[in-house]
């Protein structure tokens, strides 16, 4: 409908919609689904929609993937990838539970260890991809075999923890006022969320400011819009590189840790495939493989959207796990679609 | 006065190339110097050198009076060298602003406001119609071509180089980026300026330095360097040393009737100006020019390469439309381009491949040729153009340039045209392929194919065609035959201007 309205002359809203840069509307189209889609849920289904609990559980259950794709999308904004982040969330759950269950160690240890395998994996990929310039792609892909092998090297056996501090931390509740509901017997029952949403929420808040308001978050526009360019105009490219990497290492091992505190065992199974959920969420939230387009904000919309419609299909009866494959893929050509047609229209308005 | 720049005897090799040997340039502040050459002279590479894109192998640089080692673009910025592209080196993602100013300096926290006031002031001193606030991506490349100058005066720059910023500008835009060169050299800063536009450089500059095959030829000031001498040195020749060239030119009656080819008004996007032309069977012609004047530009939009704008074609008397390559394929044309690795060999695929491409493109993708007619026509050619190559299922790649030029030649003989297109066929290729491909050329003319020559070497062209166009600045400016045919009237033509005629 933007795209009709462009067409009038300027002023009109399409026009303004139009003026907005190409990282504004595409925050503004995943916005706009979402909501759309959350009041179809609401009206038609209705159900856990209605209940603020329903909306937390949806953060509850992706708060390791608003971290990892805000990973991913910071990343994807230089032009690179990561695809080893699963693989490294899987790595750190066992290493965490074996640090602490077999090996008695502390709480606060498990958190540095997962920090550590994350910043670890970052640097030496960051490395490879920034200075040696080899593929991204190649790199995390190795790094992705590099740590599913690894796990199963320090555990073979997926177990649940059952240290006790670690356990209180996963059962935190943190209740939310004012969005709880009655359930079935009347009762009424607090809306809670788990601890981490909250780092999932300070994640965000501070990639947002990281991004629009440093001069670091500003290279990485740079870097993914052109790179040639960003050199000429005096940006240290290879670092500005090295940097989005590790970042995103270091967010895989914060978001890894969120995972582990949510699912509560160590296993070779766990997170797999997340890295492809993640580059997902951060595609549905207006960031662009080619990189020098992306938002936050966007990709912490991609994820709840990403996470509603899962939830939609499963209420609609198709618990089959196929129909999300399906509904995830609609919906991830539907935005790639949107976004080119976008980019065409806006070029074609510039050329006149 | 203190020389701002001082360059002396830089020196700079890649594989295989010397691209430069032993080159000086000095600037004094308040200098309008303009750096001319033909193309591969080595401009882009001096340029790089000094902007710290390339590293330089030997040689100085001295600025104010000390020298200094440049490491990086980033380096030079900070040394206060400022650098506008001829292409654009700006981030079309970021917005106008942030373009002006970013990786100018070390602060971590990126303030909007005071960047967004400074760019709006900025644009509006300098007559910009943008908006700080703008995404780049969204102005037209001229304007965006003036951000980059923007940026570029506004980091206080001793030294302010413009690598071709005109190319992409209107006339009024030119305008206005002179004011701002005069402005600038008013204030004391030195601008290198380099350019294909003859009219540009008489028209801002002050001094002029001539580099011509990677070496220095010389440094003159505007006044004692008139346009004839300038187009003399930079194409290599002496301009009355050439008046022996023997006119051993047959004239041919040229049938009126028999036009192969006509063009009325064409033009296409790559902003040449509409043009006439006609060739008829048999003929050689040639386009000249300097680089950039628009002669290739000229072949592209006969054969389509280019998108078309306007303009009627007329092939053998009947209107036609030729809208993209195969239209012209199709109606008897072949047009073989000038950069033979972009646009000419596919590195990958055998001699043979190479050979057959284009009849095969005609013939449709889903009727392939056999085996056996392949062969027959690879061998035909390799024989017939006598192109060395161990066998012809060797991987074109691995041919010498002149050989790959061969199997091109040879792509497009085997399409029989009516009329061929020659762009720079004999650059980068030894000289018996030269001869060569001359020969060929005239062969293919007496057997009734009309061709086009284009070459950047103006002795090539008169020893082959009969009659030359000439373009300058994109607009073509004269057409040269029979007792006009010398280098002397190609120079004076190319040169033009009012100092251009006699001498």
């Amino acid at each position: 409908m933007n795209e009709t309205k462009a067409k009038a002359p300027k002023k009109g809203l399409g026009a303004r919609i139009l003026g907005l840069s190409d990282s504004n509307m595409l925050l503004l189209i995943t916005i706009v689904v979402f909501v759309l889609m959350y009041i179809f849920a609401m009206t038609v289904l209705g159900k856990g929609f209605l209940t603020g609990q329903g909306f937390l559980n949806i953060l509850n259950n992706n708060a390791y993937l608003i971290i990892l794709a805000c990973g991913l999308s910071i990343v994807m904004i230089t032009g690179g990838i990561d695809i080893s982040v699963g693989g490294v969330t899987g790595l750190i759950t066992m290493c965490c539970a074996v640090w602490l269950d077999k090996r008695g160690g502390s709480l606060m240890g498990s958190m540095l260890l997962a920090v550590a395998i994350g910043l670890m994996f970052g640097i030496v990929q960051g490395y490879l991809v920034a200075y040696l310039d080899i593929q991204p792609f190649i790199v995390t892909l190795a790094g992705m075999f590099f740590a599913r092998g690894l796990t199963t090297i320090i555990n073979t056996d997926p177990f649940n923890v059952t240290q006790k501090d670690f356990v209180a931390l996963k059962d935190t509740a943190i209740v939310i006022p004012g969005l709880g509901s009655l359930n079935r017997r009347g009762v009424y029952v607090d809306a809670t969320i788990e601890v981490g949403v909250i780092v999932a929420i300070v994640v965000v808040i501070l990639l947002f400011f990281l991004l629009k308001f440093t001069k670091l978050g500003r290279a990485f526009y740079a870097v993914g819009g052109n790179r040639q360019s960003a050199l000429m105009l005096g940006i240290n490219v290879k670092r500005t590189r090295f940097y989005a990497q590790v970042l995103c290492g270091l967010l895989a091992g914060i978001g890894g840790y969120v995972y582990f505190t949510h699912v509560g065992s160590g296993s070779v199974l766990n997170a797999s495939g997340a890295e492809m959920n993640a580059i997902a969420s951060s595609i549905i939230g207006g960031t662009m493989l080619t990189g020098g387009v992306g938002n936050i904000i966007g990709t912490f919309f991609g994820v709840i959207s990403l996470g509603t419609i899962k939830d939609i299909v499963t209420s609609a009866g198709f618990e089959q796990s196929w129909w999300t494959g399906i509904t995830v893929a609609a919906m991830l050509c539907f935005f790639i679609v949107i976004q080119s047609v976008i980019i065409k229209v806006k070029t074609r308005n510039k050329k006149k | 006065m203190e020389k701002v720049l001082e360059m002396k005897g830089i020196c700079k090799s890649f594989p295989g190339v010397k691209a430069l040997s032993d080159v000086n340039f000095s600037l004094n502040p308040g200098e309008i110097h303009a750096l001319m050459g033909e193309n591969g002279a080595g401009k882009s590479t001096l340029i790089k050198v000094l902007t710290g894109v390339y590293s330089k192998d030997e040689g100085e640089i001295i600025l104010d009076g000390k020298a200094v080692s440049i490491g990086s673009p980033q380096d030079a910025q900070n040394k206060g060298i400022s650098t506008v592209y001829q292409e654009i080196t700006l981030c079309p993602n970021l917005t106008v602003a942030e373009n002006m100013y970013i990786g100018r300096d070390k602060k971590v926290i990126q303030n909007w406001k005071k960047m967004n006031e400074g760019a709006n002031w900025m644009l509006k001193n300098l007559d910009i119609p943008a908006t700080a606030t703008q995404q780049l991506g969204d102005c037209s490349l001229a304007v965006q071509q003036m951000v980059a100058i923007a940026r570029a005066v506004d980091m206080d720059c001793k030294v302010l180089i413009l690598d071709e910023p005109t190319s992409s500008l209107d006339e009024q835009e030119v305008e206005k980026l002179f004011k701002l060169m005069r402005d600038l050299k008013a204030k004391g800063v030195g601008i290198i300026f380099v350019t294909h536009f003859l009219e540009q450089v008489y028209e801002v500059c002050d001094k002029i330095t001539v580099l011509r095959d990677g070496k220095f030829v010389g440094e003159y000031t505007v006044a004692e360097c008139p346009r004839v001498q300038l187009v003399s040195k930079m194409l290599g020749k002496e301009f009355d040393d050439l008046a022996e060239i023997k006119e051993n030119k047959v004239e041919e009656d040229v049938d009126i009737d028999a036009y192969v080819f006509e063009a009325e008004g064409l033009t296409s996007d790559q902003g040449i100006a509409p043009f006439d032309f006609t060739i008829s069977k048999g003929e050689v012609n040639g386009f000249t020019g300097l680089l950039g004047s628009g002669r290739s530009e000229c072949v592209r939009a006969i054969f389509g390469a280019d998108r078309v704008t306007g303009g009627t074609v007329k092939v053998n008397g009947k209107t036609v439309k030729i809208n993209k390559p195969i239209d012209a394929m199709r109606n008897g044309i072949a047009y073989l381009p000038e950069d033979r690795k972009g646009d000419g060999i596919v590195g990958e695929l055998s001699v043979r491949e190479n050979i057959i491409l284009a009849l095969q493109v005609m013939k449709g993708f889903f009727k392939p040729f056999s085996k056996a007619e392949a062969n027959k026509f690879a061998d035909e050619y390799i024989k017939l153009l006598g192109i060395k190559t161990a066998s012809a299922d060797t991987p074109i790649k691995s041919l010498s340039g002149g050989n790959q030029q061969k199997c091109i030649v040879a792509r497009w003989l085997l399409t029989h045209p009516q009329y061929l297109i020659l762009d720079e066929p004999t650059r980068g290729i030894d000289v018996g392929t030269k001869v060569d491909i001359q020969k060929l050329v005239l062969k293919l003319a007496s057997e009734g194919v009309a061709v086009t020559f284009i070459s950047s070497e103006t002795d090539e062209m008169l020893r082959t065609c009969s009659r030359l166009v000439v373009m300058r600045d994109r607009k073509v400016v004269g057409e040269l035959k029979g007792a006009d045919l010398n280098q002397n009237k190609i120079m004076s033509t190319i040169a033009g201007g009012d100092e251009g005629g006699e001498n």
